[in-house]
């Protein structure tokens, strides 16, 4: 006893105490900028391995974007990576950065349906289902309930059944073998509910996007509430996404 | 009867045509006559591909005395029924599985054929193996599972509390990557697939499939390279294994451990994200090239975050080793003989639970194993949950000790500029092998006359060892099915391509 004492007494403090103004320690390659220095705007375009570069103007659609760095390992003076992970929107728009824009990733609160804030500000389970999902993003989602992040001081829980749950969080491209599985999931999850993309794989298939073993359907059936961009989502991005979505921040 | 084969090292390049191509009769002899010491020879890849309307079949087998591989093909017409290696070396069922799924190709006397990854067909018609017996009843879990994890359905039949039979079916996460691998012609592209294989083991499958093409392109690596995928690994396997003993002690309902294990990954990961800007290194391994060298600073904030790290891990270690609620929990616990993982060819750190030696960092040493770190294996052998806990634990200090000497290897100049040019040499064979932190990963590949792609193989050790947690659990409670589980912590992703 006293030794499990001792040991707690060894963590000190490990939670975050602000999730909306923390900094991520080291680099991070969260939103872009994209300056107007000239540079050879084809070249840069196929430098994307997911095509999430946009010529004239050039602009980087993070629904798109893997991170991979490439294009500011290539083009330093026209492409930089900032640590800001703020960068979850619930317009699918939002996510293209522009070039010569310096301003948080928009997110419009009008858009917000209704009933999302009238019931879920303060509590909000959500279920989470892994369609392809290479294990990293789902890896993420755990650790925002970790004693770091500590996203339950919200009221935000994932919970183990559909049932009990106020949306669905995907990761992965959707594999068609999870397709079934994935549209029952959501089915079983009782209204109203939303509808979560968590990463750039369930966003836009990432580098999976023309695989003939994927199937997106789902997502053209359904609107979307909230896109968290990220491959994977920085924990905090996560959770700074949902404050949005549920007009707490 | 190794004079039979073709004789290659763990990443090196050689021409498809000096590959021995025999009858199957004759391959199957000669396979066999290696295959049937399993001590010394264990098969790493048995895989087809189609050439016009034949197959060829090829197998690559390690030989762990002597360092070296040895691969032999056998061309065979479409549709033939073959006779199966499965029949009397269990090791080999999957491969059959795998060829039969792929190619149609029947084998006379494999125990089951059935499905791998249903890339081709249905998975929501699959029926599972069932007992007509009144008296014992079936549990179908998944595939979605309780907690933030992959999907895949596990099947069981037990006699009241106590499991029967387990049957695991995967597939669910099938992306297609084999195929991509080989459709998409662009380095990067290439790599982005070979990251997103098994998340969790990016740098592990970023590595194997890095060295792989540097091969293929006759590329001489250069020291700086395998000094950050070696330091890479090894952060990897730190994390991991943390992260999978904090998942242990939330099974056992240990909550200190759950919560201390779990704050531990933290700044580990951090420091990948330190690093390469992301906290699974997603970025960091490139073939031929780094983005993001290691400085003579990070080296120092290497060494900062392994002495805090190690004072706290070492500390809740002793905690959790000692506590009798825990091991009560532990020991005897989905346990598995050295005998059947021998027969069924299981990997990595499975096999290093049950006594039986596969590390190949050791047997087949690449990057700076075998050079600038000689590594011995950490071996334990009651093959049970305790026994897989405790060589986790063993193995982060291990890993901690390797960083330790790395960090006075430091390269004095990086390659930030790749000179590969996305061109493969032709007719050429590369097999590349890592040992990731579950175990034994390989890559292989094959170009045509042109220097294309024809072929991309990928074999995560969970390939092997989702049969080990089948047959662990037989006889346990049911209660005890998700610690049995997490204590091998096997990957969908990886598994299902
Ligand atoms: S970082 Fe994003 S935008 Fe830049 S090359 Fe990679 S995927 Fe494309």
């Amino acid at each position: 006893m006293i030794k499990s004492l001792k040991i707690l007494k060894h963590q000190g403090k490990q939670y975050i105490p602000d999730v909306v103004n923390a900094n991520v320690p080291g680099i991070f390659r969260g939103r872009p900028i994209i300056t107007s220095a000239k540079v050879d705007e084809q070249a840069l375009c196929e430098t994307c391995p997911t095509k999430a570069i946009l010529p004239a103007p050039v602009r980087i659609d993070l629904g798109r974007c893997v991170f991979c760095g490439e294009c500011a390992a290539q083009f330093p003076e026209k492409i930089q990576f900032t640590r800001d992970f703020k960068i979850a929107s619930n317009r699918r728009e939002s996510l293209i950065i522009a070039e010569g824009e310096d301003h948080p990733v928009n997110f419009d609160d009008k858009a917000v349906r209704k009933e999302i804030r009238q019931l879920f500000k303060h509590s909000l389970k959500l279920r989470q289902v892994s369609a392809g999902g290479d294990n990293s993003a789902e890896l993420e989602l755990n650790a925002a309930n970790n004693v770091n992040f500590d996203m339950s001081r919200f009221g935000i829980e994932f919970v183990a059944s559909p049932r009990h749950a106020d949306g669905i969080v995907i990761t992965g491209p959707i594999s068609q073998n999870m397709s079934e599985a994935l549209q029952l999931c959501y089915e079983a999850t009782p209204e109203p509910k939303i509808i979560i993309l968590a990463g750039v794989d369930a966003i836009s298939g990432g580098i999976f996007e023309d695989s003939p073993a994927i199937d997106r359907s789902f997502i053209e059936h359904y609107s979307i509430d909230l896109y968290v961009p990220g491959n994977p989502p920085h924990p905090l991005t996560f959770i700074n996404g949902l404050l949005k979505l549920l007009g707490r921040k | 009867m190794n004079k039979y084969f073709l004789k290659i090292k763990n990443n090196q390049a050689v021409p498809v045509p000096s590959i021995p191509v025999y009858d199957y009769e004759v391959f199957y002899s000669y396979c066999y006559g290696l295959l049937q010491n399993k001590k010394r020879y264990h098969c790493v890849n048995y895989f087809g591909y189609r050439i016009e309307s034949d197959i060829t079949l090829i197998m690559v087998i390690a030989d762990d005395g002597e360092q070296c591989l040895y691969v032999a093909a056998s061309r065979i017409p479409n549709n033939t029924r073959l006779k199966s290696f499965a029949g009397s070396l269990s090791a080999m069922e999957k491969f059959e599985r795998e060829i039969h799924e792929q190619f149609g190709i029947e084998f006379t006397d494999h125990p089951w054929l059935k499905p791998v990854r249903h890339s081709s067909s249905s998975l929501n018609s699959y029926v599972f193996f069932s007992s007509d017996s009144e008296e014992l009843h079936e549990v179908g879990v998944g595939p979605i599972h309780a907690g933030i994890i992959e999907p895949g359905h596990f099947r069981f039949i037990c006699n009241g509390e106590q499991i029967l039979s387990l049957e695991i079916q995967l597939g669910y996460q099938h992306r297609g990557i084999e195929s991509l691998m080989v459709n998409k012609n662009n380095i990067l592209q290439r790599t982005l697939l070979a990251e997103n294989i098994a998340g969790d083991t990016t740098v592990g499958h970023t590595t194997a499939f890095a060295n792989l093409w540097e091969s293929l392109e006759g590329y001489n690596t250069p020291y700086d390279l395998h000094f950050c995928r070696t330091l890479a690994q090894e952060i990897e396997r730190i994390a991991m294994h943390t992260a999978d003993l904090s998942a242990l002690c939330a099974d056992v309902a240990y909550q200190l451990g759950n919560a201390v294990f779990g704050r531990l990954r933290t700044p580990i990961i951090n420091f990948f994200q330190e690093w390469s800007g992301n906290r699974f290194a997603k970025g960091l391994i490139r073939p031929g090239k780094v983005l993001y060298p290691f400085s003579d600073t990070l080296a120092q904030r290497l060494l900062k975050v392994l002495d805090d790290f190690e004072t706290d891990f070492v500390e809740m270690g002793e905690q959790l080793f000692s506590l009798p609620s825990a091991l009560s929990r532990f020991e005897k616990t989905g346990t598995l003989d050295s005998n059947t993982a021998l027969r069924c060819g299981f990997v990595g750190m499975v096999a290093r639970t049950c006594n039986l030696s596969r590390d190949i960092r050791h047997s087949h040493p690449y990057n700076l194993y075998g050079k600038t770190l000689s590594h011995e294996p950490i071996m334990l052998n009651s093959g049970d949950v305790f026994a897989r806990a405790f060589l986790r634990y063993k193995e982060v200090i291990q890993s901690i000790e390797y960083l330790r000497i790395l960090v006075n290897y430091l390269p004095n100049k990086f390659t930030k500029q790749s000179s590969l040019s996305g061109m493969a040499s032709k007719n050429t064979l590369v097999v590349s092998l890592v040992e990731g932190w579950r175990g034994e990963i390989c890559h292989c590949a094959i170009t045509d006359h042109q220097g294309k792609v024809i072929v991309y193989k990928i074999k995560d050790p969970s390939f092997h060892n989702w049969k080990a947690l089948e047959l662990a659990v037989r006889n346990n409670e049911i209660s005890d099915f998700p610690i049995c589980n997490k204590s091998f912590n096997l990957s969908y992703c990886g598994h299902d391509l």
